[in-house]
């Protein structure tokens, strides 16, 4: 029994920093991505190559003084940012990073907890993510922090329903909501990847999951043209630096779901599996960072009316088809 | 309106899309925009005032730094205002070097203006891309006049000074790289869907509004009139050349960013025709009453060196008098008046700042529509806030 426990407790350690490690070199990987696309250099004093750059930010951020806004909500407003990074990072807990190990004859599977209603979790741990945002915003008592915060739970709202609808198409497949199951189903061969069955149901989540995450094109809520930095403008020191590292833990978070549900997860050959699974992850990264370097930002409105007419349906329909071929081979 | 709850924004003057220090108070329904009032005067620097208590020649540096992304329009329009009013003849070259440097000046402004629009929309490579050839551009400064950006390059009767060997080179070389670089811009926004959604039928003003609120340059021709003061009221030498002035259709957001792409092939144009032109000859006003005389003659003639004591601590005088002289900026149409009194300072000057008359017409374009249009409209008037404020 003991043994179990230990065994759970160094999973989640494990894990919980390799996911703080990532966070902050996804922050490295950006800026050396978007720089080298906007013919810059990025960063390139902290370290060789700018490794340490990260590490030189998160210092920063810790030693600077916080300014609370006199008439902001205190409790509110201090919660916020942590509801929204525990929900960002507690998604991690059942996504597989590689297949089993075997140590002294015990089999250690390579993810936190196989619960299997994996998939409905990662929906209630990204809906439960909105009211980090949404309290920031009102907490703050500023303008700019509220119309950042009622945008966001607009397009939260809107976006998790179609990212559900992609979800569902591999979810008729595969028969289950064990993400674990899910990934050793894509096993054996590159065509069994859900990818392949399933590719409307991909870019309906994909592009779904861009605008979950806010991120360019759809970083409406944090548009620091029109908004100044949206829901977090009133927040300044770690605070603000917990949001910044939550919105890149729910790009890992979403970049794994994707690389699970749809290209297999950490199947592949030759590498050792985990291996696999952060070159997936990393592909889905960069796509990020690349969608962020080139594309204009939508407006309000045309991001609700593309949510709503444009993926919404297509999602549903994909959803309808699927269902109609599974009845009717069976 | 009793029953309607409006919140009032303050958007600026310290905010990231507002060009500097331009303030708008905005009435907002939810999102929705019922009222913008453009607010201005947070960068007011007493630049007319100041002019008076200078000569012509000092108080020419003091224009640079009204629009200080049009620096040599803003130097033309007051040495042609001063010329006009002393009648004073230009050598040819020196037209020529003008309108070749006032073109790059207008490519100079037009990249600071797609970078930064594009950047409020929220595409940040473009500014990084538009910054990467504006630098040519700021180097031609440097090359002529040996300041990046306040180049004071122009006198009244001609230049500073000749341009030094490999003008035409470095000149060439921007012909040569330059439309490429536009065509990389139109591809990345030009039939880019969001950027349509986000600039077609955003920020409307129709011809005869554009008209009654005076709007003037690529503003005015985006809602299809083809008024060009290079066309309509040639000044320098701009009759000598062969170029079209394009006009849009709507005037949204969307035709004056095409109006501008298209303008600056046109000043590429332009430049290619003057460069090919380009004679030899002096690039001062012969007249030593008006532009000093050459060192060399300085040291050896006994008028020349008076003529040089004299402009070193009088200037020159221009008759009793007032003028009005306008150009055709990258902005619009800049105006100077100047009042003289015979003295060797101006009496007052006065300008005619297009970005000033432009911000007016700013509810107009955004009334009824998003925050979001906000941030593009003020990007696509294209202002700039040391003209406004002067």
């Amino acid at each position: 029994m003991l043994i179990e426990v230990v065994i759970i407790l160094l999973k989640v350690g494990v894990i919980f920093v390799a996911l703080l490690t990532t966070i902050a070199y996804t922050t490295y990987l950006e800026r050396k991505v978007v720089a080298h696309i906007q013919h810059r250099i990025g960063p390139n004093i902290v370290g060789p190559f700018g490794l340490l750059q990260p590490v030189a930010d998160a210092v920063k951020l810790l030693f600077k003084e916080e300014i609370k806004p006199a008439k902001a909500d205190q409790f509110f407003y201090t919660i916020a940012p942590m509801l929204s990074f525990i929900t960002a990072c507690m998604t991690i807990a059942v996504i597989p990073v590689g297949n089993w190990l075997e140590i002294g004859g015990k089999r250690i599977e390579l993810l936190i907890s196989d619960i299997n209603i994996g998939i409905l979790y990662i929906f209630a741990m990204s809906s439960l993510g909105v009211y980090g945002i949404v309290l920031a915003g009102w907490s703050s008592n500023s303008k700019y922090s509220l119309l950042g915060g009622i945008r966001s739970t607009a397009q939260m709202i809107s976006y998790e329903v179609s990212l559900g609808l992609g979800i569902i198409g591999v979810l008729l497949l595969s028969q289950t909501l064990s993400v674990a199951e899910i990934v050793r189903q894509q096993s054996g061969s590159i065509f069994n990847w859900y990818f392949f069955k399933q590719p409307i149901a991909f870019f309906v989540y994909f592009i779904s999951a861009i605008a979950e995450t806010n991120r360019s094109p759809f970083d409406l809520p944090e548009a620091e043209s029109e908004l100044v930095a949206g829901y977090h403008t009133e927040y300044s020191g770690m605070r603000f630096g917990i949001f910044y590292l939550s919105e890149y833990a729910n790009m890992i978070t979403v970049s794994a779901i994707a690389a699970s549900l749809f290209f297999g997860g950490w199947n592949g050959p030759i590498l050792p599996p985990v291996l696999w699974f952060v070159i997936k992850v990393v592909i889905f990264l960069f796509i990020y960072v690349w969608i962020r370097g080139t594309l204009p930002r939508f407006r309000y409105d045309q991001l609700m009316r593309f949510g709503w007419k444009v993926m919404f349906p297509l999602g549903l329909a994909n959803l309808i088809i699927t269902a109609l071929i599974l009845v009717m081979k069976s | 309106m009793a029953d309607r709850e409006t919140m009032t924004l303050n958007m600026g003057p310290q905010h990231p899309a507002t060009h500097g220090v331009l303030r708008i108070e905005l009435d907002l329904e939810g999102e929705t925009v019922i009222e913008a009032r453009p607010i201005v005067g947070y960068l007011h620097t007493g630049i007319e005032k100041n002019m008076e208590a200078k000569t012509y020649t000092q108080a020419l540096t003091m224009t640079d730094r009204m629009d200080y992304l049009a620096p040599l329009s803003n130097n033309l329009v007051y040495v042609q205002a001063i010329e006009k009013l002393m009648e004073v003849e230009v050598p040819i070259r020196a037209e020529y070097i003008r309108i070749i440097m006032t073109e790059l000046t207008r490519l100079n402004s037009h990249l600071v203006w797609l970078g930064t629009h594009a950047l409020d929309i929220g595409a940040m490579s473009m500014l990084l891309y538009c910054f990467r050839e504006r630098e040519k551009i700021t180097q031609m400064y440097e090359f002529v006049s040996g300041v990046r950006m306040m180049a004071s390059y122009f006198r009244v009767g001609g230049l500073t000074d000749d341009v030094p060997d490999g003008f035409e080179e470095r000149v060439k070389d921007i012909l040569d790289t330059f439309p490429a670089h536009i065509d990389e811009y139109e591809g990345l926004l030009t039939d880019n869907k969001i950027w349509r959604n986000r600039t077609i039928g955003v920020g409307v003003i129709s011809a005869e509004d554009a008209i009654d609120a005076g709007l003037s340059g690529p503003n005015l021709r985006g809602s299809g009139v083809a008024w060009d003061l290079r066309k309509s009221k040639p000044y320098s030498i701009y009759d000598k050349f062969d170029f079209i002035v394009p006009v849009g259709k709507n005037g949204d957001c969307y035709d004056r960013y095409l109006v501008r792409l298209e303008e600056m092939r046109q000043s590429l144009r332009i430049i290619r025709q003057a460069l090919d032109g380009l004679p030899e000859g002096p690039t001062k006003s012969s007249d030593g009453k008006i532009s000093p005389p050459a060192k060399y003659e300085v040291l050896t003639g006994m008028e020349q060196l008076i003529h040089h004591f004299k402009l070193v601590v009088h200037g020159f005088q221009p008759p009793v008098g007032d003028i009005y002289h306008s150009i055709e900026s990258p902005k619009g149409e800049i105006g100077c008046y100047l009042v003289s009194d015979g003295s060797k300072k101006p009496y007052r000057v006065h300008f005619r700042p297009p970005s000033f008359v432009n911000i007016s017409a700013f509810n107009k374009l955004v009334a009824g529509r998003m925050i979001a249009d906000v941030i593009a409209c003020i990007g696509s008037i294209d202002i700039v806030l040391g003209e406004i404020d002067r």
